[in-house]
């Protein structure tokens, strides 16, 4: 072929960077995220339940928020009537992260193993902690 | 060689200049991280002047972009063949300045990261919605009709049928970019030096003088460089429209004074007093305001009389006393000074800060960048037909 | 079949984008999230057809009674401090007659009826020139009537602020959770229950609809001892109609069709 030492040096060049995440990874355990729900005023609930079905929240909370956000903000909709029947105040500081307040534990943990950086958080924060 | 192939053709003072290019934009993009981090409050904008430098720039390259339109009309719709070496220097220029705009626009946002809203929310009612349609727009015009209609002359054939239209409607478009951008400001209530129905016309008018000159000075280092000669008739009539551009300029900014004192109006006669004598002792802007009004009167006695207009040594200095007095009027000037006095009634100035300066700076290196390799594409492919044609075949 | 190297660029090129966008489409279609019967508002809330101000600058007689209001509006909402004027933030500040009502002539009025101090805001206008000109509708008007931020949506364009006649707008030239060069924060006291805002938005006076939900009155109108008066400006019963009845009122700069909801009672006895 034409060019062959360019070529060849090319595709050593391309493999090595695409190579490169996985091989400096090697050797950590891939540890599955767990999530911890054990705050305070979740164990003191009778029954632990979310705003919506666990299965539910996990696929969706992200759409269920940017809807919680342009219902509130937009269209001054404060009252979300989730699971059951059950109406909520609809606050991402005020109402999840009561009962979630454990930020780094729960929240943290899925967001850090997939590598998303929700920008909620520049201008919401956790109450408990009451740090920015 | 394909035609984006001839800008890697070049000599070392062809590939200085680049990395010269590069160097600046390197430096203004370091510069632009440290806003970004730090946020806007490195700049000297401040909440009763929310626009400056920046928009200053924007708004002063949007007009240059427009100005394609002055030899458009003419060849395209005047069959004036004098025009022909020149136009798509015109197209490619209205190119580089309007990439120029959409950066200057996007280092002035407060979250660029968020761009795409005005995509995803489409406001009819907000002029900015328009500008932004307006601009993307004339971009990929000139990027379609100047890359086809060179294509084509490289091939010696004429252009297809299908340019014709594009071409067409790019003249009402280069028109309404401006206007377009003119309405941002003139649509204002509280802002008394830009609430005139004159700002749209004063634009078109300072577009039409300060780009064009550009494009002679463009035009005349490109002869000094290479084997280009846009031609001497081309040059004289394109000085001409600078003429008579630059004179309907001054002449609409003199009636906006006649209608701000005869009126005797303070809200009205406030931003020009203190663009030009100052105001409560703030004067930080007249010495360029008078400096505007002394080069801008310069320019067009040399321009008007054609003894001095036709004088290959004078003409660039009459051109490029029109361009910044342009410059100096419709960026800071205008922009500014629609800030001053502020709805309390109280002045408070404003200067470019080092930082800011840096990242326009890289910003108009950008621009030089995409218009240099334009031209030298341009300008290689001209030379190339006129010593005999592409006889090379496709790799 | 052959083709060159250039065509199979440019149909690489084009299918890249086709799929790209009919992904995007496809996605942006796909109905994820709740449905929209399930939002309502609350059972408190305060509701109007047009929020409105009267406020009676005769009922503020001593600098903390300014100092009082000012602070309840920014401690609540986390408005940060600058320290330095020009990238200051405010959502409620007072400014002499003079300023306030910079096109009033006022050559031979009273040195101290000029200095009369006035709480200014944000207007809530009828016709808001601000909303007309928002690129993405961050800034928009609510069916109450006011006039709303959208902080997610808001692109830091500022074009609203150069469209306010009032000056009513601040913007977020520095990070509002960072800290001064003598490491303190920017905001001073933290309430937790109301978000911050972002680097590079804009912000200003949103007629305290955090608290209009749960049925409170706006923080400052709560501390300006009767000084601010509010209420819904199309409900003739309303105690803001009453003294909009019974007083002379001015609003700032009305010629120029902005309709502000914010009206100030001037002239006679202990309003001089």
């Amino acid at each position: 072929m034409y060019d062959s030492g360019k070529i060849i040096a090319g595709l050593l060049v391309f493999v090595a960077i695409i190579a490169f995440p996985f091989v400096y990874s090697m050797g950590t355990d891939i540890v599955k995220p767990e999530p911890k729900i054990d705050t305070p005023v979740i164990q003191q609930m009778a029954v632990k339940q979310c705003v919506e079905p666990k299965t539910f929240m996990r696929r969706e909370h992200m759409q269920l928020l940017n809807q919680w956000r342009d219902e509130a903000v937009r269209d001054g909709n404060r009252v979300y009537v989730g699971f059951e029947g059950k109406k909520y105040n609809i606050s991402l500081q005020n109402t999840c992260m009561h009962c979630h307040s454990n930020k780094k534990e729960f929240c943290d943990t899925c967001h850090n193993f997939m590598a998303v950086h929700p920008y909620c958080w520049n201008c919401h924060f956790v109450p408990k902690e009451n740090k920015l | 060689m394909k035609m984006l192939e001839k800008a890697l053709d070049g000599g070392k003072g062809y590939w200085s200049w680049i990395f010269l290019l590069l160097a600046i934009i390197g430096a203004g993009f370091l510069a632009y991280l440290m806003q970004f981090n730090y946020g806007l409050g490195i700049t000297g904008l401040s909440r009763d002047v929310s626009w400056g430098f920046y928009i200053a720039q924007f708004t002063f390259l949007v007009g240059v972009a427009a100005s394609a339109v002055m030899l458009v009309i003419p060849y395209y719709l005047h069959n004036y063949k004098k025009f022909g070496r020149i136009v798509i220097l015109g197209e490619f220029l209205a190119i580089s300045s309007v990439i120029m705009c959409i950066l200057f626009i996007f280092v002035d946002l407060g979250q660029p990261m968020r761009v795409m809203n005005v995509m995803l929310h489409p406001t009819p009612n907000s002029v900015m919605f328009w500008d932004m349609i307006v601009l993307l727009g004339y971009l990929t015009l000139n990027l379609v009709i100047g890359w086809t209609t060179l294509g084509a002359e490289r091939k010696e054939v004429k252009p297809p049928a299908w340019v014709k239209p594009l071409i067409y409607i790019s003249v009402p478009w280069a028109v309404s970019i401006h206007t377009v951008t003119a309405f941002l400001y003139a649509g204002l209530p509280g802002r008394e030096l830009w609430l005139t129905a004159i700002m749209a016309a004063r634009f078109l008018s300072s577009a039409f003088a300060a780009g064009p000159a550009l494009l002679i000075l463009l035009a005349l280092i490109v002869g000094r460089l290479t084997t280009f000669d846009p031609g001497k008739e081309a040059i004289q009539s394109l000085a001409k429209i600078v003429t008579y551009a630059m004179c309907i300029n001054v002449f609409f900014f003199l009636l906006e004074v006649f209608t701000a004192f005869y009126s005797n109006i303070p809200e009205h006669m406030a931003p020009i007093k203190y663009l030009f004598v100052g105001l409560e002792g703030h004067t930080r802007l007249v010495p360029w305001m008078w400096t505007a009004a002394v080069l801008a009167v310069v320019g067009i006695t040399l321009l008007v009389n054609p003894n001095t207009r036709n004088n290959e040594g004078i003409l660039p200095f009459a051109l490029i006393a029109v361009f910044v007095a342009s410059w100096i009027d419709k960026g800071m000037g205008l922009v500014i000074g629609g800030f001053v006095p502020n709805p309390f009634g109280r002045v408070v100035e404003y200067s470019p800060t080092a930082p800011e300066l840096l990242i326009t700076l890289g910003v108009y290196a950008i621009g030089a960048l995409v218009l240099t390799v334009l031209y030298k594409v341009a300008i290689s492919v001209k030379a190339e037909v006129e010593a005999g044609g592409a006889g090379e075949a496709h790799h | 079949m052959s083709m060159d190297r250039r065509q199979f660029l440019k149909i690489a090129g084009i299918s890249t984008i086709l799929g790209i966008g009919a992904a995007t489409a496809v996605n942006g279609l796909r109905n994820g999230g709740a449905e929209a019967s399930e939002f309502e508002p609350g059972p408190e809330a305060l509701k109007a057809k047009r929020w409105g101000f009267v406020v009676d600058m005769s009922k503020f007689k001593t600098d903390e009674d300014f100092a009082r209001v000012i602070h309840a509006c920014h401690s609540i909402h986390n408005v940060p401090d600058y320290g330095n004027p020009k990238d200051e933030i405010k959502w409620i500040w007072k400014d002499t007659y003079e300023h306030t009502f910079a096109d009033q002539e006022e050559r031979y009025m009273a040195g101290d009826r000029k200095e009369k101090p006035f709480m200014v805001f944000c207007n809530h206008c009828d016709q808001p020139p601000c909303v007309r000109v928002c690129p993405t509708k961050a800034t928009f008007k609510r069916k109450d009537g006011i006039v709303m931020m959208d902080m997610h949506r808001c692109i830091g364009c500022r074009f609203c602020m150069a469209a306010c006649p009032y000056g009513s707008r601040s913007f977020n030239f520095r990070d509002p959770r960072g800290k001064d060069d003598n490491g303190r924060p920017f905001i001073k006291e933290l309430n937790p229950e109301f978000p911050t805002r972002t680097m590079g938005v804009v912000e200003k006076c949103t007629l305290c609809y955090e608290r209009l939900a749960k049925g409170l009155k706006p923080a400052c109108v709560e501390q300006s001892g009767g000084g601010i008066v509010f209420g819904d400006l199309e409900d003739p019963n309303s105690e803001v109609r009453q003294l909009l009845g019974k007083n002379y009122t001015i609003r700032r700069r009305p010629e120029l069709g902005t309709q502000p909801s914010i009206y100030y009672i001037v002239g006679g006895n202990e309003n001089a």
